[in-house]
C-alpha cells in the first residue's frame, strides 16, 4: 500500500496503481474517456487532468494525467485544483465542439458516459461558433449500428477491437478531428465480440441495434441479475424488459467469470424470448383451441401419471437445476435422464469425474486470463465458448509483461506495454481438427483427427511424467512439438490445459486430465478448464447420471408408458429414428418448454414454461460455478416456471412432498437436502427473505417513467404489483435502489454516473471483484491429492479411401438451439456443410459450394461441401447444430458423394 | 570563420563522392573511431563537446546517447534512427546537408551508432526531399561497397546496416516517437514518455533518435576535438550552426555560422537586411512553433539558452520574418491551419484545441471575429501548453499564437474592430 495525498488528504491505496486507477477506487469524481479498466491507460483524452505537486511546499504544480501517472508513495495531488478543473471542463467543451446535440433522439442518452462527464465538468455553455464536422455511417451488420457524427476519438472502440479482441476489420482511418473509426468498407463486423463496442464506446457512436428495433431508455428497463444461457460459460449479464418485450442485454460484471464483455451470441441470443415459436400457454392434444386453462393442462397430464406410475423424465441442461430436480422428484431418481445425448454424456461424466476426483482444479476465465501457458487439446472455443476464447487472447500477454517489468513499464501503461512488448505472445498450443480463430496468436497448432490430438495429449502428459502413458511413434517433428509444449507448460507459472466435449472425444478429456496431473505431480498449479456446451449442462449431469439414449432405451424396453420432456428438444439429441421410436413407444407425452420444437409438437400435454428472462433458477457452468439467475419480468399468458408446472402436476398427481414448494428458495432447500453435493446451493443468492432496510430490491429504477400510464389503454386503475415469492426483488421501482449484494446487483448506478462506468462503484477496486465477493458458488473442488492417470491409448487415425471420419464442427452463430431463434443472429447462421480439405474435396469430385450427400449409418443427408484447407485429410468436418442439419452421432465414419442433380 | 558542416557543400555542383568525400578528409574520424576508441570513449568526447540535438529542442546529445543500456547485458538490436522528417515550416537545413553532403551524413551515423552499440539504423527521410533521397542512397551504397556499412566496418568487428526510409508524409512524423510508430508500419501517432526510446524504441528495442544536423556534427566533434568545436562557437554551446532565414528579407537563405551568431548579424548581415520598403515587426527564430521575437530581441544571441531567456526557442534556427506589410493574425492563422490540419488526432486538446483557434482566426481574418474570440485565443494558448497534451505539436503551435497576441494584440483587435483583415 501507498499512502498519498488528494486535496490534501491522505489516502491508501494500492502501490503502482495508476491514480486514476487509485481515485476511482477511493470513489471520488474524476472524469475520463479513453482509460478502460481491462485495457489500462493510454492518455489520448486527458480528460483525467489533476494537478501535482512536488511536495507539501510545492504551491505551483503541474497539470498531469491522472491515468498515466503511478500512485507512488508520498504522491500529492489535487482535483479540486482550479487550473486542473479549468483544464478538465476545458476537455469537455472541445469534445462538445463537434458531437451533435442529439441526446434526445440518441440511443445513447441517458446512459451516456459522454453525457456524465459533460455534467460533471460543468460545461454547459457553447461557445464555439463554426459547424460540426460529420461523416457518412457504415452499416456493420445486424448487431451494431455506428453513427460517427458523435465520436470523439477516445479510441477506445478499435483498442477493443484490434488490441484486446484481436479483430482484424476494423480500425482508426484519417487524423486530426476527423478520424473515423469503422472497417475499410461497409460490413457485417467479423469479431465475435463486436458488441462489446456498445458499452465500450463512451457515447452513442455503437449503439445496439437490436435495441433500436424495440428501443427504450435505460431507465425505463426492468432489468434482473441473469445468467447466459447460450454456452456453458455462464457469463453474467442484465438483461432489460419493458412492456413485456425482452429488450436487450448487458454484461453484468463478474471478476471471476465473464469481467465486462459479453460475446455477440450471449448478447443478442436474447431475441429468442420474443419469439413467435414462444409457447404462451398450455395445450393439450386435440383439446379445441382456447380451452386448455393451466387447470385442465395440468390435470389432464397429471392423469397420464396416475394412470401409470412408470413415467420416465428427460431433463435438459438449458433448464435450471431447480427444474431439473423438480422432474427428478417427479419421476424417481432412477428414472430420471439427464437430457445430454449419450455420447456427450460420457464426455461430460468424464469430466466431472476428472474434476471431482483429480488433483487439479477448473480454470475461472479469469485463471485463464492469468494462465502463461496453454494447451487448448481439441476444443474450438471461439464457436464452443466464445468468451473463452478472449480470455485465452489475454492470456497470451501474461509471459511477455516481463519485458515490461524489467523495463519497469506499469501493465496499466498500454500503449507503452504494447510497444515494449511488440506482440510478442506467451506459449498457447492450439491442437484442434481444422484451424481455428486463435490460431493468430497460437505458438504452434496441430491439426487432427480426434484421437491424434488426444495421443497427442497423451505424448504430452508422459513427456512430462514418464508414469503417464504415452501414444509414442512420432515424427521428429511431432516429437519436437510434444516437447515444445510439455517444456512451456513445465516452465509456466500458472499452465492451462483445455479441452471439452466439442470433438466428441473422451480420449481428449482423459488426455487433458493426464497433462494436468503430471504438471499437478510435478508441482506446478496447474488448471483445468472443460468446455461444456450448454448452460447447465454440468448442472444436469450432476443430477442425472445417465444420458438420452438411455432413457429411449427404457421407453424401448417397454418400462415407460408416460414420457415428461423438460425443456428438450430430443431431436437435437439423437438420430430422429431413435426419437420417433421413443415417442411411439410411449401412451403419452408431456413436454414443458418455452419454444415450440419438434419435440413439442408431439406432445399430448404441452406446458408453457417461462425462459430464463421469465423465471429464476440456478445454472452449474462449465467452471463447476453455481449461479443465480433471477426473473426479470412477469409474462402474461399462462408462462411460469417449468418447476412450477412440475410441482402442480405432483400435486394434482396426488404427491404431496411438492406443496412444500412455494418458492425457488424451498425447492433450492430440497435440492440441498436432497443432492450429494449441492448443498451450497442455498447460498448462491440472497433467499427470498433478505432485505435492506426492511426493503427488496426494486427492478425498475427510481427513474421508471409511466408506471401510472402505461397500462391506461386497458384500465385507468393502477393494477396491483406482481408479488415475488422467489427472490428479495421487486417487480416495481418500490424497493431499495441503492446498491444490494453482487448476486442482486440488476443495474449500475451512481450519482453522476448513469452509464455503465457506474461499474467502479460496484468494486472493491476499479477493475477487481465486486464488494460484497463475485457472487456464486463453486460446487467442484479437487478431491484427491493425486489420481491414476488415464491409461487408454487410442489408436492412430488412419485416413480410408472410401470413407471419412465425420467431426463435430462449431459455430457460434447457429450451433446454439436458442439464439439461433434471435432475428440478429438468424442472419449470420451459417448454411448446413461439411469442410473438407482441398483433395479431399477432389476425391469427392466436388467444388467448394457444391453439394454433397453425408451417408452416417443408416442415414443420408444432404450438406454443401466448404473448402477448409487445414482439415485432416480423411477427416469432413460436419457444422452441428444449424436448423439444417439432422442430429448425428459424431465422431463417426460415413461416406461422401457428390449429390446427382435432381432430375 | 570554420565551415564544417557545409565545408564541401557548393551549389553549383554534385555533392562529393566516396572518394572525394575521403581526399577532403571523410571517414577517417569514423575509422579512427571505430578501430581506435571505444563506444563509451565516443560517448564520452561528444558529452564533453556540449553538442546539443539541432532538432529544436537541443537535448543534449552525448545526455540522450548516455541512457541507452550498454554492454553484454543490453537488449539487441539496437537502432539509430536519423530524424530527417524536416517539415517545420521556414525550416530547410537537414535538406541542405543531405542533398549537400551526403557522406557527411552517414560517417555521422556510423560514428553515432557505434557510439551507441547499435545494430541497425535508419534514416527517416520527407517524402518531399525526392533529390535528398536519390544522393543518400547512392553515399550509402557506396559507403557499403567500401565496406564502411554492413559486416565487420573498416575491418573491424562491428556491423552496422543502414536503411534509408522515405516517410509517406505527415509533420507529425517528426516527432520521434511517432517516427518509430510510422517505421513501424503504424499509425503516426507519438508515444507516451516514459518510457523513453533510449530504453524502450523501435520495434521496443533501445533506440536513439538524432536530427540530421546533429548527427553532422558527430563527424568533426570526434575527428577535429571537444576544444575545436568549443572555439567554433560565439558561445558557451558549442559548434557551427546552420542558420536560415526566410520572409521579406533581401538574400533569403541559409548560412553555417558560429552558434550564438546574433538575430541581427543574421538578418543584416547574412540575409541583407529586409526589402526595400518592408520594416521588421517581428521573426519566429527557429520554425513555425517558436514564439515570435521582435526588435528588442535584434541582438540576441542565437543559442538555446540565450533565446530562450527571450522568451522563444531556437528551434532549427530557421529564421522566419515577418514584415509590416504581412498581416500578423494572417500569418498565425496560416501557421496555426497547417498545425490543425497536421494533428494526428490522438489527443484532445490538440485534435480539437488547434481546430478551434484556427476557426477564430479565420472569423477574424474574414471580419467576422467577435469580441471575446482574443480570450478564446488566449486561453487556448495557456491551455495547450506542455504537459497538458500528448506531445510537443501542440505546445509548439500555441508558441506563436501566444506572443503574436502578447506583441501584436493592436493588430488582432482592429481585425475585430474594423470587422475586416486590415492589411487586405
Amino acid at each position: 500500500m501507498a499512502t498519498i495525498f488528494i486535496d490534501d488528504r491522505p489516502h491508501d491505496v494500492h502501490d503502482g496503481v495508476n491514480l486514476l486507477h487509485a481515485c476511482l477506487t477511493l470513489g471520488l469524481n474524476l472524469p475520463y474517456f479513453c482509460w478502460h479498466p481491462a485495457m489500462g491507460s493510454v492518455g489520448a483524452c486527458r480528460q483525467c487532468a489533476v494537478k501535482q505537486f512536488h511536495d507539501e511546499k510545492d504551491t505551483h504544480g503541474r497539470i498531469i494525467m491522472a491515468c498515466m501517472t503511478p500512485a507512488a508513495p508520498g504522491t500529492r495531488i489535487s482535483i479540486d485544483d482550479a487550473d486542473a478543473r479549468e483544464f478538465r471542463a476545458s476537455v469537455a467543451e472541445w469534445l462538445m465542439v463537434h458531437h451533435p446535440h442529439d441526446c434526445p433522439v440518441c440511443d445513447e442518452g441517458g446512459e451516456c458516459h459522454l453525457q456524465d462527464m459533460t455534467v460533471m465538468n460543468g460545461h454547459a455553455y457553447r461557445r464555439y461558433r463554426g459547424v460540426k464536422r460529420t461523416f457518412v455511417n457504415q452499416n456493420l451488420g445486424s448487431f451494431v449500428n455506428q453513427e460517427m457524427n458523435r465520436c470523439i476519438q477516445c479510441y477506445r472502440c478499435v483498442r477493443f477491437y484490434r488490441d484486446y479482441a484481436g479483430g482484424r476489420d476494423f480500425d482508426a482511418f484519417f487524423l486530426r478531428d476527423r478520424v473515423f473509426f469503422g472497417r475499410h468498407e461497409d460490413g457485417t463486423l467479423e469479431s465475435e465480440f463486436s458488441g462489446n463496442l456498445v458499452e465500450v464506446c463512451p457515447t452513442g457512436v455503437f449503439t445496439d441495434k437490436t435495441l433500436a428495433r424495440h428501443f427504450t431508455r435505460k431507465w425505463d428497463e426492468r432489468t434482473a441479475p441473469s445468467v447466459c444461457v447460450h454456452c456453458g460459460i455462464g457469463c453474467n449479464t442484465i438483461p432489460g424488459e419493458r412492456y413485456g418485450v425482452l429488450r436487450r442485454i448487458r454484461a453484468r460484471f463478474h471478476g471471476e467469470v465473464n469481467g465486462y464483455f459479453l460475446c455477440d451470441r450471449g448478447r443478442y441470443g436474447y431475441a429468442f424470448v420474443n419469439s413467435d415459436r414462444r409457447v404462451r400457454s398450455p395445450f393439450v392434444r386435440g383439446a379445441l383451441a382456447g380451452t386448455t386453462t393451466c387447470r385442465v393442462a395440468v390435470e389432464r397430464a397429471a392423469s397420464f401419471l396416475a394412470e401409470g406410475t412408470r413415467a420416465i423424465g428427460i431433463g435438459s441442461p438449458r433448464a435450471s437445476l431447480e427444474a431439473n430436480f423438480a422432474l427428478r422428484a417427479l419421476v424417481g431418481p432412477d428414472r430420471f435422464y439427464s437430457g445430454i445425448a449419450e455420447g456427450e454424456h460420457a464426455l461430460v461424466s468424464a469430466i466431472l469425474r476428472v474434476l471431482q476426483d483429480g488433483p487439479v482444479r477448473s480454470a475461472s476465465l479469469h485463471d485463464v486470463e492469468m494462465s502463461d501457458a496453454v494447451l487448448v487439446l481439441g476444443e474450438d472455443v471461439t464457436h464452443t465458448a466464445p468468451m473463452l476464447a478472449l480470455a485465452l487472447r489475454q492470456s497470451v500477454r501474461r509471459q511477455p509483461m516481463e519485458i515490461a517489468d524489467r523495463l519497469q513499464i506499469p501493465e496499466w501503461d498500454d500503449a507503452a506495454v504494447r510497444t515494449a512488448v511488440q506482440g510478442a505472445k506467451g506459449p498457447l498450443f492450439i491442437a484442434s481438427v481444422a484451424s481455428t480463430r486463435l490460431d493468430d496468436v497460437a505458438t504452434a497448432t496441430f491439426h487432427g483427427a480426434p484421437d491424434d490430438l488426444a495421443r497427442l495429449g497423451l505424448d504430452v502428459a508422459h513427456a512430462l511424467d514418464s508414469h503417464a502413458p504415452a501414444a509414442g511413434a512420432r515424427t521428429p517433428a511431432g516429437a519436437a512439438l510434444v516437447e515444445q509444449i510439455a517444456r512451456a507448460l513445465r516452465d509456466a507459472q500458472h499452465p492451462l490445459v483445455v479441452a471439452g466435449t466439442g470433438t466428441g472425444s473422451e480420449a481428449a478429456v482423459e488426455a487433458a486430465a493426464n497433462i494436468a496431473w503430471a504438471l499437478h505431480a510435478a508441482g506446478r498449479p496447474a488448471n483445468l478448464a472443460f468446455v461444456v456446451p450448454e448452460c447447465n449442462t454440468l448442472g444436469a449431469a450432476l443430477l442425472g447420471e445417465r444420458g438420452f439414449e438411455s432413457a429411449v432405451e427404457a421407453v424401448a424396453r417397454g418400462e415407460a408408458d408416460t414420457l415428461v420432456v423438460l425443456e428438450n428438444d430430443l431431436y437435437r439429441r439423437c438420430e430422429e429414428a431413435l426419437v420417433r421410436r421413443a415417442l411411439g413407444g410411449v401412451a403419452h407425452l408431456i413436454v414443458i418448454d418455452h419454444v415450440m420444437t419438434p419435440t413439442m409438437a408431439h406432445a399430448d400435454v404441452g406446458l408453457s414454461a417461462g425462459t430464463f428472462a421469465e423465471g429464476d433458477g440456478t445454472f452449474v457452468n462449465n467452471e463447476g460455478r453455481a449461479q443465480r439467475y433471477f426473473q426479470v419480468f412477469e409474462p402474461t399468458d399462462d408462462v411460469r416456471e417449468s418447476w412450477r408446472w412440475i410441482r402442480d402436476l405432483m400435486i394434482a398427481a396426488g404427491r404431496s412432498e411438492a406443496g412444500a414448494w412455494y418458492t425457488l428458495d424451498d425447492i433450492a432447500a430440497a435440492l440441498a437436502s436432497g443432492v450429494p453435493g449441492l448443498a451450497a446451493i442455498r447460498d448462491v443468492a440472497p433467499p427470498a427473505t433478505f432485505r435492506i432496510a426492511g426493503l427488496k430490491v426494486a427492478r425498475e429504477a427510481h427513474r421508471y417513467s409511466g408506471r401510472t400510464a402505461m397500462d391506461a389503454n386497458v384500465t385507468v386503475h393502477e393494477p396491483k404489483p406482481p408479488d415475488d415469492p422467489d427472490s428479495a426483488l421487486s417487480f416495481t421501482m418500490e424497493g431499495y435502489d441503492g446498491q444490494p449484494p453482487p448476486a442482486l446487483t440488476l443495474r449500475y448506478w451512481a450519482p453522476g454516473w448513469n452509464s455503465v462506468q457506474a461499474i467502479n462503484h460496484y468494486q472493491t477496486e476499479v477493475g477487481g471483484p465486486l464488494r460484497g465477493g463475485d457472487p456464486g458458488r463453486r460446487l467442484i473442488e479437487p478431491g484427491t491429492a493425486s489420481s491414476p492417470y488415464f491409461d487408454r491409448v487410442p489408436p492412430r487415425f488412419e485416413p480410408r479411401p472410401d470413407e471419412w471420419l465425420c467431426v463435430p464442427l462449431h459455430h457460434i452463430f447457429g450451433s446454439e438451439e436458442l439464439s439461433a431463434l434471435a432475428p440478429g443472429i438468424a442472419e449470420r447462421v451459417l448454411r448446413a456443410s461439411v469442410a473438407l480439405c482441398t483433395d479431399d474435396l477432389r476425391r469427392v469430385g466436388v467444388v467448394d459450394g457444391g453439394e454433397v450427400t453425408v451417408t452416417i449409418g443408416g442415414g443420408s443427408h444432404g450438406l454443401v461441401a466448404r473448402e477448409v484447407a487445414s482439415m485432416p485429410t480423411g477427416v469432413a468436418g460436419v457444422l452441428v447444430g444449424v436448423p439444417s442439419t439432422p442430429w448425428l452421432a459424431l465422431p463417426a465414419r460415413g461416406r461422401i458423394v457428390p449429390r446427382e442433380a435432381p432430375r | 570563420m570554420e565551415r564544417a558542416l557545409t565545408a564541401n557543400i557548393r551549389s553549383d555542383r554534385e555533392p562529393l563522392d566516396i572518394r572525394a568525400y575521403e581526399r577532403s578528409g571523410g571517414y577517417a574520424a569514423a575509422r579512427d573511431a571505430v578501430l581506435r576508441l571505444t563506444p563509451q570513449e565516443v560517448q564520452a568526447l561528444v558529452k564533453e563537446s556540449g553538442l546539443r540535438g539541432r532538432g529544436g529542442a537541443g537535448f543534449p546529445t552525448g545526455l540522450k546517447w548516455g541512457f541507452v543500456p550498454m554492454g553484454a547485458g543490453a537488449p539487441h538490436p539496437k537502432y539509430l534512427v536519423v530524424n530527417a522528417d524536416e517539415m517545420e515550416p521556414g525550416t530547410f537545413k537537414d535538406r541542405l546537408l543531405m542533398e549537400g553532403d551526403p557522406h557527411q551524413l552517414v560517417e555521422g551515423v556510423i560514428l553515432s551508432a557505434y557510439a551507441t552499440e547499435a545494430d541497425v539504423a535508419y534514416i527517416f527521410l520527407r517524402w518531399a526531399y525526392t533529390l535528398a533521397a536519390t544522393r543518400i542512397a547512392r553515399a550509402i551504397a557506396e559507403a557499403y561497397a567500401a565496406h564502411y556499412l554492413g559486416t565487420r566496418i573498416f575491418g573491424s568487428g562491428y556491423h552496422l546496416e543502414l536503411h534509408l526510409h522515405v516517410s509517406a508524409g505527415r509533420y507529425i512524423c517528426g516527432e520521434e516517437t511517432a517516427l518509430l510508430n510510422a517505421l513501424e508500419g503504424k499509425r503516426g501517432n507519438p508515444r507516451a514518455k516514459p518510457p523513453f526510446p533510449a530504453a524502450s524504441g523501435l520495434w521496443g528495442k533501445p533506440t536513439v533518435v538524432n536530427n540530421v544536423e546533429t548527427i553532422c556534427n558527430v563527424p568533426h566533434v570526434v575527428g577535429k576535438g571537444v576544444e575545436w568545436f568549443k572555439k567554433a562557437s560565439l558561445t558557451e554551446e558549442g559548434g557551427t550552426k546552420l542558420y536560415g532565414a526566410s520572409g521579406r528579407v533581401k538574400r533569403p537563405g541559409i548560412w553555417e555560422l558560429p552558434m550564438g551568431t546574433p538575430l541581427r548579424e543574421i538578418l543584416e548581415e547574412h540575409a541583407g537586411g529586409m526589402q526595400d520598403g518592408a520594416r521588421f515587426r517581428g521573426a519566429l527564430p527557429g520554425g513555425a512553433s517558436t514564439d515570435f521575437l521582435v526588435e528588442d530581441h535584434l541582438d540576441v544571441p542565437m543559442d538555446f539558452e540565450s533565446v530562450q531567456k527571450a522568451g522563444s526557442r531556437l528551434g532549427t534556427g530557421t529564421v522566419i520574418v515577418l514584415d509590416d506589410r504581412t498581416c500578423p493574425v494572417g500569418m498565425v492563422r496560416n501557421l496555426e491551419e497547417f498545425f490543425a490540419q497536421e494533428s494526428c488526432g490522438w489527443c484532445t486538446p490538440c485534435w480539437a484545441g488547434l481546430h478551434w483557434v484556427a476557426d477564430v482566426l479565420r472569423d477574424l481574418e474574414e471580419g467576422t471575429g467577435q469580441p471575446g474570440d482574443l480570450d478564446r485565443l488566449s486561453a487556448h494558448a495557456r491551455l495547450l501548453g506542455p504537459g497538458h497534451t500528448y506531445c510537443a505539436l501542440a505546445p509548439g503551435a500555441a508558441e506563436p499564437l501566444q506572443s503574436a497576441l502578447k506583441y501584436f494584440r493592436d493588430d488582432f483587435e482592429r481585425h475585430i474592430r474594423e470587422h475586416r483583415c486590415p492589411w487586405h
